[in-house]
C-alpha cells in the first residue's frame, strides 16, 4: 500500500471533477494581438523594463532584467511594438508595472541558441539556462527555478519531483502536457536530475489520469532512475509538502524547504520550459493554460504570457450563461479576478469562469463542531480553533494553534458544513502573525 | 465587465448544515416508525408535541434575543425528535413540553445556540425530567401496537424476563426509539456510510460497555441489547458539539462512555446510566479537546 498523507478530500467527486469539460481537448498555440505584460511574474522583487515605448521587439526578446536573489528576467512573447510601460491592474491589490506590445503578426523570434543536449552541457549550464529563460514554478508558486536548482553548501539533493498531480479540479492543461509532450516532460526531468546531481527523478500523476500514466511510461521507458508514480486521486495531492511524503516518506520539519529532506519539486510545465530552454535555448513566452468552466467550448491553450483572459476566453467561445465569477487558477486556490482584461502570468495554469449557479455561496453559519475541518486538513491542524482566534484578534494562540503551517490548500473551507471561511481566516491569522514577527525584530 | 471577488475556495462541498440534520433526522426515522407499530398512534403525538415545541422555543428564543433565526437548520427538529425517541409512550403533554423548554431554551439557546450548548440539549432535557417525575418517565407500557389497552409494565432492566431475540426487535417496554436495536442499526448503518457521523464514537462505546459489562459478571449481548445504550452510543453520544473533535479523543470518549454506563449499571442505584454517562462525557469534552490535537506535519518540538 502506497503511503498516503493525513487528510484531503476529493472535492465535487459527486458532482463532476469539472476536468472532464476540457480533458479531451487537444493544446491549441494561440497568437494573440496584443500581450500586457507584468515585469513582477514570479516570487521576487519586480523586473526592470528595459524597454521604452515605441521600441520594436522580437518574440523572446529580454523586455526587463532581473532584480535581487529572487529575481528572473521577462521576455517579450510576441513579436511588436511597445506600446506603453505602465502600471496596470492584475491580480494583486494594487496595479503593477506591465510591458504591453502589439503584435504585428509576424511572430518573429530572436535567434536562438541552444545550450547543448542533456549529455554535452553541465549542471551549472543548466542552471543558467533556467535562470536566463526566465523559468519559474509554473504549478502556481512562481518560485525562480533556478534558486532551487542551486543547493546551498552542506545539503544535498537526493531525488526530483515533477509534480503532475494536478489535483485540482477543472484544470486539465498538465493532463494535456503529459498526454501530447511526455518526451519533453521527461527531457526536462533528466535535465533537472543533471543539475542537482541526483539519479532518481520520479513523475507524479494522480491515478485518475490513467492516460497520463501510460504516454509518460512510454517516454520514459529504458531510461535510468525515472519512474513514474500513480498516486491517489486525493485533494491535495499536488502540494508540495504532501507530494514529497507520499513518494519519499520523508516529512519536511516546520520552517524547512524541499531541499532541507532532499527532494526538489518542480511541476510538469516547468520541465518543459526547462527543456525548452537548455535544448532551444528558448526563454519561457509561453504556457498551456485550461479554459473552461461556464464558457461554450472548454479548451486548453498554449497562450502567450500577457495574453488577456478576454482574449483567451474569446477563444473558447466566449461566456455561456450569466457569468458571476472569473477565477485565475483552480477553484480550490485560485484568485478571482475583477475584471476580463488579467493576463495570464507564468503561473496561470487556468482561467475558470463561475457561472450564477457554480458561483453560489452560502451565508456563513455558527460552527456546529462537526470536526470535519480536523479530519480533513492535510497538515493536521483545527481550523476551526483558529478561525475563533482570528474572531477574537488572540494572534498570538493562532500562532500556537500552528496558524503558520497552513498551506491555504482550502479543504477546511471546502468541507465546512456551515460555510466558515476557514482558509481565508487562516490567511488572515498568518498576515497578522507574520506582521508582529516583524514588528518584534 | 465586473465579477464577484471573494477568496478561494470557491467551491463547497456537499453537505450543509441542513442537509446534514436532514440525514439525522432521516436516520432517526426508523426508530420513529419502530416505536408507532410497537406502541401504537400516541408515538406519533409524543414526537410531534416534543419536535413542534423545541422550533417554536427556538424561534422564540432567538426573536427574544434578537438572533439571526436559525430554524432552516432543521437542529431544533433533530433535538425534538431525539427527546421523543427518550420518553415512554405515556408521556404527558406537559412533560414534554418541559423538556422541550429546557433543551431548548436552557441547555441550547442560553449558551449562544447551535455549536455552543455544552451539554446535548436532548439528553440534558431527559435527566431533569428523570430527576423530577421519575414515575412519569418511566411509565412504560408493553408493545401493544393499536390493537390492545397500554398495560403497564417494568423493562428488562427492571427486572422483566425477556429472550435476546425479544431485546433485539424491541418487543419490550421502554422509551420510543430505544427498544427496536434493528432501526437503531439501520439508522447508524446509514449515518456511518454517509459519513454524517464518525464511526469511532458508536464503536468503541458499544465496545467498552460489552467489555466491561462481561467483566462485571453480565452476558454482554444482554447488556448491549437492553436499555438506552445503543441508542444513546448512535444517536446522542454522537453529538458534534458534545464530543471531541480529534480521532484519539473520540476514542477516548466513547471508550470512557462505555465505561460509565457499566460501572452505572453495575454499581449504582440506577437500572439505566447511559444518560448520566454521556453527561458527564460532554462535560469532559472541553478538556479532551485541550489535552489532544493531531499531529502536525513535519512537526519540531519546541527546545529540542
Amino acid at each position: 500500500m502506497q503511503i498516503s498523507f493525513r487528510g484531503g478530500v476529493h472535492p465535487l467527486h459527486k458532482i463532476h471533477e469539472g476536468k472532464p469539460l476540457a480533458k479531451n481537448a487537444r493544446i491549441e498555440p494561440v497568437l494573440p494581438d496584443s500581450v500586457v505584460i507584468p515585469v513582477g511574474m514570479h516570487l521576487g522583487a519586480p523586473s526592470t523594463p528595459c524597454v521604452k515605448k515605441g521600441e520594436r521587439v522580437r518574440t523572446g526578446q529580454l523586455i526587463a532584467t532581473p532584480n535581487g536573489f529572487l529575481g528572473l528576467p521577462v521576455h517579450a512573447s510576441v513579436s511588436g511594438i511597445v506600446t506603453a510601460v505602465e502600471p496596470r491592474q492584475q491580480l494583486k491589490a494594487h496595479p503593477e508595472l506591465c510591458v504591453c506590445i502589439d503584435s504585428d503578426g509576424q511572430d518573429e523570434w530572436v535567434e536562438l541558441t541552444p545550450v547543448g543536449t542533456l549529455e554535452t552541457v553541465t549542471a551549472q549550464d543548466i542552471q543558467n539556462a533556467v535562470r536566463s529563460a526566465g523559468i519559474c514554478g509554473m504549478g502556481g508558486a512562481s518560485f525562480p527555478s533556478a534558486v532551487k536548482l542551486a543547493i546551498p553548501d552542506g545539503k544535498k539533493a537526493d531525488i526530483v519531483i515533477i509534480n503532475g498531480a494536478e489535483c485540482e479540479p477543472y484544470l486539465t492543461c498538465d493532463h494535456r502536457v503529459m498526454v501530447e509532450e511526455p518526451e519533453r516532460v521527461v527531457m526536462g526531468l533528466r535535465l533537472l536530475m543533471k543539475a542537482a546531481n541526483v539519479i532518481k527523478g520520479v513523475i507524479a500523476v494522480e491515478d485518475n489520469k490513467p492516460e497520463c500514466i501510460e504516454s509518460l511510461r512510454k517516454a520514459a521507458n529504458g531510461i535510468e532512475g525515472v519512474s513514474v508514480a500513480a498516486l491517489k486521486t486525493k485533494y491535495p495531492q499536488g502540494g508540495e509538502k504532501q507530494l514529497i511524503q507520499v513518494i519519499t516518506g520523508r516529512q519536511i520539519p516546520q520552517k524547512k524547504l524541499p531541499i532541507d529532506v532532499g527532494a526538489l519539486v518542480f511541476n510538469v510545465q516547468t520541465a518543459g520550459a526547462v527543456s525548452d530552454a537548455v535544448l532551444l535555448g528558448k526563454p519561457l513566452v509561453e504556457r498551456v493554460t485550461t479554459v473552461t468552466g461556464a464558457v461554450n467550448k472548454p479548451v486548453n491553450l498554449r497562450l502567450r504570457i500577457g495574453t488577456k483572459f478576454a482574449d483567451a476566453i474569446a477563444l473558447a467561445g466566449g461566456f455561456k450563461g450569466e457569468v458571476k465569477k472569473l477565477i485565475s487558477g483552480g477553484p480550490m486556490t485560485g484568485f478571482c479576478c475583477a475584471n476580463d482584461q488579467v493576463t495570464v502570468a507564468k503561473a496561470s495554469g487556468g482561467i475558470l469562469v463561475f457561472d450564477e449557479a457554480m458561483a453560489k455561496m452560502d451565508e456563513e453559519g455558527p460552527c456546529i463542531r462537526c470536526a470535519r475541518c480536523v479530519s480533513a486538513c492535510p497538515i493536521g491542524l483545527q481550523p476551526f480553533r483558529i478561525k475563533f482566534d482570528v474572531e477574537q484578534h488572540d494572534w498570538d494562540r493562532a500562532e500556537r494553534d500552528f496558524a503558520m503551517d497552513c498551506i491555504a490548500c482550502g479543504v477546511c473551507s471546502y468541507t465546512c458544513p456551515a460555510n466558515r471561511h476557514l482558509t481565508a481566516s487562516i490567511k488572515v491569522a498568518k498576515e497578522m502573525i507574520t506582521a508582529k514577527q516583524r514588528r518584534q525584530k | 465587465m465586473k465579477f464577484t471577488v471573494s477568496t478561494a475556495p470557491h467551491i463547497r462541498g456537499e453537505y450543509s448544515t441542513q442537509r446534514l440534520m436532514l440525514m439525522v433526522i432521516t436516520a432517526l426515522m426508523p426508530c420513529f416508525a419502530a416505536s408507532i407499530y410497537l406502541f401504537g398512534a400516541r408515538a406519533i403525538l409524543v414526537t410531534a408535541v416534543a419536535v413542534v415545541s423545541c422550533v417554536v422555543f427556538e424561534l422564540l428564543a432567538q426573536k427574544i434575543a434578537k438572533r439571526p433565526l436559525t430554524i432552516n437548520d432543521l437542529s431544533a427538529v433533530v433535538t425534538g425528535l431525539i427527546l421523543a425517541m427518550n420518553l415512554p409512550v405515556t408521556a404527558p403533554w406537559w412533560l414534554i413540553v418541559i423538556g422541550s423548554a429546557v433543551a431548548i431554551l436552557l441547555v441550547k439557546q442560553l449558551f449562544g445556540g447551535i455549536g455552543c450548548n455544552f451539554l446535548n440539549p436532548a439528553l440534558a432535557a431527559r435527566a431533569v425530567l428523570l430527576a423530577s417525575w421519575p414515575a412519569r418517565m418511566t411509565a412504560f407500557t408493553l408493545p401493544s401496537g393499536f390493537t390492545a389497552d397500554a398495560i403497564s409494565s417494568a423493562t428488562p432492566l427492571g427486572g422483566l424476563e425477556v429472550t435476546n431475540m425479544q431485546l433485539f426487535l424491541g418487543n419490550i417496554p421502554g422509551s420510543l426509539g430505544e427498544v427496536c436495536k434493528v432501526a437503531i442499526i439501520i439508522g447508524a448503518i446509514y449515518l456511518i456510510a454517509t459519513k454524517v457521523i464518525d464511526w469511532e464514537v458508536p464503536v468503541a462505546f458499544l465496545g467498552a460497555f460489552m467489555l466491561f459489562s462481561w467483566l462485571f459478571g453480565v452476558n454482554p449481548i444482554t447488556a448491549v441489547l437492553s436499555g438506552g445504550v445503543m441508542f444513546g452510543a448512535v444517536f446522542m453520544a454522537t453529538d458534534y458539539v458534545t464530543n471531541p473533535m480529534t480521532f484519539v479523543g473520540k476514542v477516548i470518549f466513547g471508550l470512557a462512555c462505555g465505561l460509565l454506563v457499566a460501572l452505572l449499571r453495575s454499581f449504582s442505584s440506577m437500572a439505566e446510566g447511559v444518560t448520566y454517562a454521556i453527561l458527564i462525557m460532554n462535560i469532559v469534552t472541553p478538556l479532551i479537546d485541550k489535552a489532544i490535537r493531531p499531529k502536525v506535519y513535519g512537526e519540531v518540538k519546541a527546545n529540542a
